[in-house]
C-alpha cells in the first residue's frame, strides 16, 4: 500500500494512498471522486484538469500528487460558496459560454486563477491567457465575452 | 440533380451507415407508467418517409397491440411535470433544450416543466442516430404532434369533467379554461389517477412557426447550472460500486495481430483482471496505474503489415480507385464535352484534402456492468441503439438484456458512431464480475477511433464570354458524396464519386464530404470568375438560380461589406458558399498574409445561414460561430500524420487545433424562414468557411491553394 499523502482541497484535509508520482489529476478523480476537473490530453496541452494550487492555475495532469501536498489546492467544485456560484461561474452561465461544456471546468479556473492577477484585462490579454485551454466546439468568443463579465462582476463586488 | 432536395440519403461509403438494425422496443406498456407514475401518455408514430429512413420497424410492446414505428413520445404526470423521450443524443448541439421548446411550445406549459429523457435503449424510442443533422428536421415535428395530442387529450378530459362542448375550450401554461365561464383546470389535476395511453392520429395540425411562444425564443442550456459547477457527470466521471479502471493493450500498427503473448508476470499481480481473447488484451485494476502496470508487464509479439504514409497518400487513393461504378455515385447530365468545346474559357485542376481528427475533448469512454446476464452500458455514442446492437452481437446476447445510456456527451463531431470503448469495458467487466470503465486517453483517441476520410476531387470546367457556366466535371475520390452536386446552373456536367482504397479507418466527420466538396468546387468558382473578370459574388449569383442560396450569398456580403477594397498590403477577401441537408451558406473571410514570413491570419469572417424556421436564435448562433471556427482548423492547419500504420501526430502538442488567437471576429447572420421547416444546422456553416478563406489568400497573394489544410507551416511552405 502507497504511503498515505495529505492534500488540501477545497479548504479540507484529504487523504490519498498512491503512488506519490501519480498526477494530481488522477488523485483528484479517481482517489477523491472530485470529477468536476477533465480529462483532456494528459500532457498539459488542453487545460481540462486546471485547478488552482497556492491560487494559481496548474495543469494537474502533469503535477505529481507528491508536489500539491501542503500547498492549497481549489478544484471547480470548490468555487461556489454557500449556494452561490464564484462570479465566472455565474458569467459563463450568464453567457452561455459552453456547448459541450467538456472545457468549462478548466475554462473558468483557468480564469479564476488569471483574475486574481490581473483584475482589468484586455481582450487580449484574456485570449493570452487562455490560450492553453481548448475548446472544440468554437465557444471562444463567448468565453471571453464571460470573462470580462466576471472582471466587471468582481470589481462591482470588490471580491 | 436540382441539389435542393432534402431527403436523407445515407452516403451509400460511410461504413457505419451499411447496417441495417431491426429493433424491439422492450418496455411494456405497463412498465411504462409504473416507471413513470400515473398520467397521460402519448405515442408519436412515424408516418412520413423521411423519418421512417432513420427508424427501423418496431415490433410492438410485447403482446400488446401498439403503434409501429414509434418514434417519440411524452408523459404528462399527476403533478403536471411533463417527460418527453427521445433516442437523440446530446452532444453540445444544445437538443435537449431545442427540444424541450418544441414540447412546451406546443403543449403549452411552461418551458421549466420539461423533462427530456435521452438516449437511453431501455426506456426511449428506437433511433437511428443523432447524425446527418436529423434531430430539428424529423426529431421536432414528431414531438409537435406528440405534444399536440395530448393537448387535446387534456382538453377532452376538461370538457368531460365540466361537461361543455371541447370546442371552445382554451389552453395556456399548463391548464385548460372555458372561456365562457372563466373556470380553469390544471393539466396536473386532469391527469391525476389516470393511465391513459394514446397513439397519435395520423394527422394532427400543429402550431405554425409565427405562433410560437416557446419555441423561437433564446432560452438557456437546460441543467447549466451542473455544467458551471462541475457536477455533471460525463461517461469518465460516473463511478459505480466496486468498480474497476481498464485499459487495452494495443497494437503497435494498425492491422498488426498478436503472434505470442506472455502474461505471467501480469497475473502474478494481485487485485488485476487479465484478459485475452483473440488479439483483444486487457487489464482491470482497482486504480488506472495498475491496470497500466500491468499491460507494461505483458510480453506480447505482433506481427506487423506493411502500409502507406502520408507522404503518398493522394496518389494511393487515386491509384486504388474502383474501376466500377454504379448509378447511385454518378450523375450525368447534357454533354460535358460539347459544353466544353464551346467554352470560352476552360480550366482544369485538382484538389485535396487531408484525414483529420474529430478530437472531441472527451475522449472514447465507457462503463460497462453485468448482473444476471444482464448488461447496462454507459458510452459517449451518437447511435446508442447501434452500440447496443454491436454489444448484443460481440456477446452473443439478446438485445433485450442490453441496455446502452449516454449520458450528455463532451461533443463528437461525427466522431463517435461506434462503441469501441463500450466492447472494451463490457468485455473486462464480464471477465471481472465488477463494473469496469474503460476511458482512452488522447493518444488512443488520435489513433484507434476514426478519420474524417481523406479525398481527391478533380474538376474540369468551361465557361461563356458572359461567365455563364457550360460544363461542369467532377470527381471525387474517397471523401464522399455529401453536396457533391453543383448547386449552380449547368446544362453539361458529369459528377461522379469513385470508391478507393482508404488507409486509415474513416467515418462521419461534421459535414461529411461536403467540406472538400464545397472547398473544391468553391475555390475553382473563384478562379472561373477571376478568368471572367467578373467579381466572384456577381459570378456566382449569375450561375445561380436558387433563390434561397442567392439570399444568403447577398446576406453574407451585405454584412460582409463586399466588395471591400484593400486598405493594406497582404489583405485580401474571400467568398464561397452553397447547400447541404436542407441549410444554406455563405462564408465571408478576410485574411492577412505577412509575406515576409508567409503567416496567414483569419481577421474577420461573416457567414450568413438559412435553414428554415428557427428553434432557438441563441442556440443557432453557437452551432454557426463554433463550426466557423472548427472550420479554420481543417482549412489551415489540421492533418493526420501517418507511416508505416502508425499516427505520427497523435497529440495535441503536435496536431493543431484552433485556439483562442487564432479566432477571427466572427458574425452570424441568421436568416429566420418562418414559412420553411427547421431544418438541421450542426453541419452545414462548417463548409464554406476553408473556400473562402482559400479565396481570400488568392486575393491577398495571387497563390491558389488546392490542398487542405492549405497553411501548416505558412504560406511560403504552401507555395514550395
Amino acid at each position: 500500500m502507497a504511503k498515505p499523502i495529505e492534500l488540501e482541497i477545497n479548504g479540507k484535509r484529504h487523504t490519498v494512498h498512491c503512488d506519490p508520482e501519480t498526477p494530481l489529476l488522477t488523485a483528484l478523480r479517481d482517489e477523491l471522486g472530485l470529477t468536476g476537473t477533465k480529462y483532456g490530453c494528459g500532457e498539459g496541452q488542453c487545460g481540462a484538469c486546471t485547478v488552482l494550487i497556492g491560487g494559481a492555475p496548474r495543469r494537474s495532469c502533469q503535477i505529481p500528487v507528491s508536489a500539491a501536498a501542503s500547498k492549497p489546492i481549489t478544484t471547480v467544485e470548490g468555487l461556489e460558496q454557500d449556494g452561490h456560484l464564484h462570479p465566472v461561474q455565474q458569467a459563463f452561465l450568464d453567457a452561455g459560454a459552453f456547448q459541450c461544456a467538456y472545457c468549462t471546468s478548466g475554462m473558468i479556473m483557468s480564469s479564476v486563477g488569471f483574475l486574481k492577477a490581473n483584475p482589468h484585462p484586455t481582450s487580449s490579454e484574456i485570449v493570452q491567457a487562455l490560450q492553453g485551454n481548448i475548446c472544440r466546439c468554437g465557444t471562444h468568443p463567448r468565453i471571453i465575452d464571460a470573462v470580462h463579465q466576471a472582471a466587471k462582476s468582481m470589481q462591482e463586488r470588490g471580491r | 440533380m436540382s441539389g435542393s432536395s432534402v431527403k436523407f440519403v445515407p452516403e451509400p461509403e460511410r461504413y457505419e451507415f451499411t447496417a441495417g438494425p431491426m429493433h424491439h422496443f422492450e418496455l411494456a406498456r405497463r412498465d411504462f407508467f409504473k416507471f413513470l407514475g400515473a398520467g397521460i401518455a402519448v405515442f408519436a408514430v412515424a408516418k412520413d418517409t423521411l423519418a421512417s429512413q432513420e427508424t427501423a420497424p418496431t415490433q410492438g410492446f410485447h403482446q400488446e397491440e401498439l403503434p409501429k414505428d414509434i418514434t417519440a413520445w411524452l408523459h404528462i404526470g399527476e403533478d403536471g411535470n411533463v417527460t418527453a423521450f427521445t433516442g437523440k443524443v446530446e452532444i453540445g448541439q444544445n437538443i435537449r433544450t431545442s427540444l424541450a421548446q418544441t414540447v412546451a411550445d406546443e403543449l403549452h406549459v411552461p418551458f421549466e416543466s420539461v423533462t427530456m429523457v435521452t438516449a437511453d435503449t431501455a426506456l426511449t424510442p428506437f433511433d437511428f442516430g443523432t447524425v446527418g443533422s436529423r434531430s430539428m428536421p424529423t426529431m421536432s415535428p414528431q414531438l409537435r404532434r406528440a405534444a399536440a395530442a395530448a393537448r387535446d387529450l387534456l382538453v377532452g378530459a376538461a370538457a368531460k369533467e365540466w361537461n361543455v362542448a371541447a370546442e371552445g375550450l382554451t389552453t395556456a401554461d399548463g391548464k385548460v379554461t372555458d372561456p365562457a365561464t372563466g373556470r380553469s383546470i390544471r393539466y396536473a389535476e386532469l391527469a391525476r389517477g389516470k393511465t391513459l395511453a394514446q397513439n397519435l392520429p395520423a394527422e394532427d395540425p400543429v402550431t405554425p412557426p409565427d405562433q410560437w411562444t416557446i419555441a423561437g425564443k433564446s432560452i438557456p442550456k437546460k441543467d447549466a447550472r451542473a455544467f458551471v459547477t462541475g457536477n455533471h457527470q460525463y461517461t469518465p466521471d460516473l463511478r459505480r460500486p466496486g468498480m474497476l479502471y481498464g485499459k487495452v493493450l494495443r497494437p503497435p500498427s494498425f492491422g498488426a495481430t498478436l503472434n505470442s503473448y506472455d502474461a505471467k508476470a501480469a497475473l502474478a499481480m494481485s487485485g488485476v483482471v487479465i484478459v485475452r481473447d483473440g488479439d483483444f488484451v486487457g487489464a482491470a485494476a482497482g486504480n488506472e496505474r495498475d491496470a497500466v502496470k500491468a499491460l507494461e508487464s505483458i510480453h506480447a509479439e505482433w506481427k506487423e503489415v506493411p502500409q502507406t504514409s502520408s507522404k503518398e497518400l493522394f496518389a494511393y487513393l487515386k491509384k486504388n480507385a474502383s474501376a466500377k461504378s454504379d448509378e447511385r455515385s454518378r450523375r450525368v447530365k447534357g454533354s460535358v464535352e460539347d459544353g466544353l468545346a464551346t467554352a470560352a474559357h476552360r480550366l482544369d485542376a485538382t484538389y485535396t484534402v487531408a484525414f483529420i481528427a474529430h478530437a472531441p475533448l472527451e475522449p472514447r469512454a465507457a462503463v460497462a456492468e453485468w448482473s444476471d446476464g444482464k448488461l447496462t452500458v454507459w458510452t459517449g455514442s451518437q447511435r446508442p441503439f447501434a452500440v447496443r446492437d454491436e454489444l448484443a452481437s460481440v456477446f452473443h446476447v439478446s438485445e433485450s438484456d442490453v441496455r446502452v445510456i449516454v449520458p450528455d456527451t463532451g461533443a463528437a463531431y461525427g466522431g463517435k458512431h461506434t462503441g469501441d470503448a463500450a466492447l472494451e469495458a463490457a468485455r473486462l467487466a464480464r471477465a471481472a464480475g465488477r463494473p469496469v470503465q474503460v476511458a482512452w486517453t488522447r493518444e488512443e483517441e488520435f489513433t484507434w477511433a476514426y478519420f474524417r476520410p481523406a479525398g481527391v476531387m478533380e474538376i474540369k470546367s468551361g465557361i461563356a464570354a458572359d461567365g455563364a457556366l457550360t460544363a461542369w466535371e467532377f470527381h471525387n475520390y474517397n471523401s464522399g458524396m455529401s453536396a457533391i452536386d453543383t448547386p449552380y446552373v449547368v446544362p453539361n456536367q458529369h459528377i461522379q464519386f469513385h470508391s478507393t482504397q482508404c488507409p486509415l479507418r474513416s467515418g462521419s466527420y461534421r459535414g461529411l464530404a461536403a467540406t472538400a466538396n464545397f472547398f473544391a468546387r468553391e475555390s475553382h468558382m473563384d478562379d472561373l470568375a477571376h478568368a471572367a473578370q467578373i467579381d466572384p459574388l456577381q459570378f456566382r449569383l449569375k450561375n445561380l438560380s436558387d433563390t434561397r442560396l442567392q439570399a444568403v450569398f447577398e446576406a453574407a456580403a451585405k454584412s460582409f461589406g463586399w466588395p471591400r477594397k484593400k486598405t493594406q498590403d497582404g489583405q485580401g477577401f474571400g467568398i464561397a458558399g452553397g447547400h447541404e441537408k436542407g441549410g444554406y451558406v455563405a462564408t465571408c473571410a478576410e485574411v492577412s498574409v505577412d509575406h515576409a514570413s508567409g503567416a496567414v491570419r483569419v481577421v474577420r469572417m461573416t457567414t450568413a445561414f438559412e435553414c428554415g424556421a428557427i428553434v432557438n436564435p441563441d442556440g443557432l448562433r453557437h452551432q454557426v460561430v463554433g463550426a466557423n471556427i472548427q472550420a479554420l482548423g481543417g482549412a489551415l492547419f489540421e492533418s493526420i500524420e501517418f507511416e508505416n500504420g502508425r499516427i505520427t501526430n497523435p497529440r495535441f502538442s503536435r496536431y493543431r487545433v484552433p485556439r483562442f488567437r487564432d479566432v477571427p471576429e466572427i458574425e452570424a447572420v441568421l436568416l429566420d424562414r418562418k414559412d420553411l421547416p427547421s431544418a438541421g444546422a450542426g453541419e452545414t456553416p462548417i463548409m464554406a468557411v476553408a473556400p473562402a478563406i482559400g479565396n481570400a489568400i488568392f486575393q491577398a497573394t495571387g497563390t491558389r491553394l488546392r490542398g487542405l489544410p492549405m497553411v501548416p507551416n505558412g504560406l511560403n511552405t504552401a507555395r514550395s
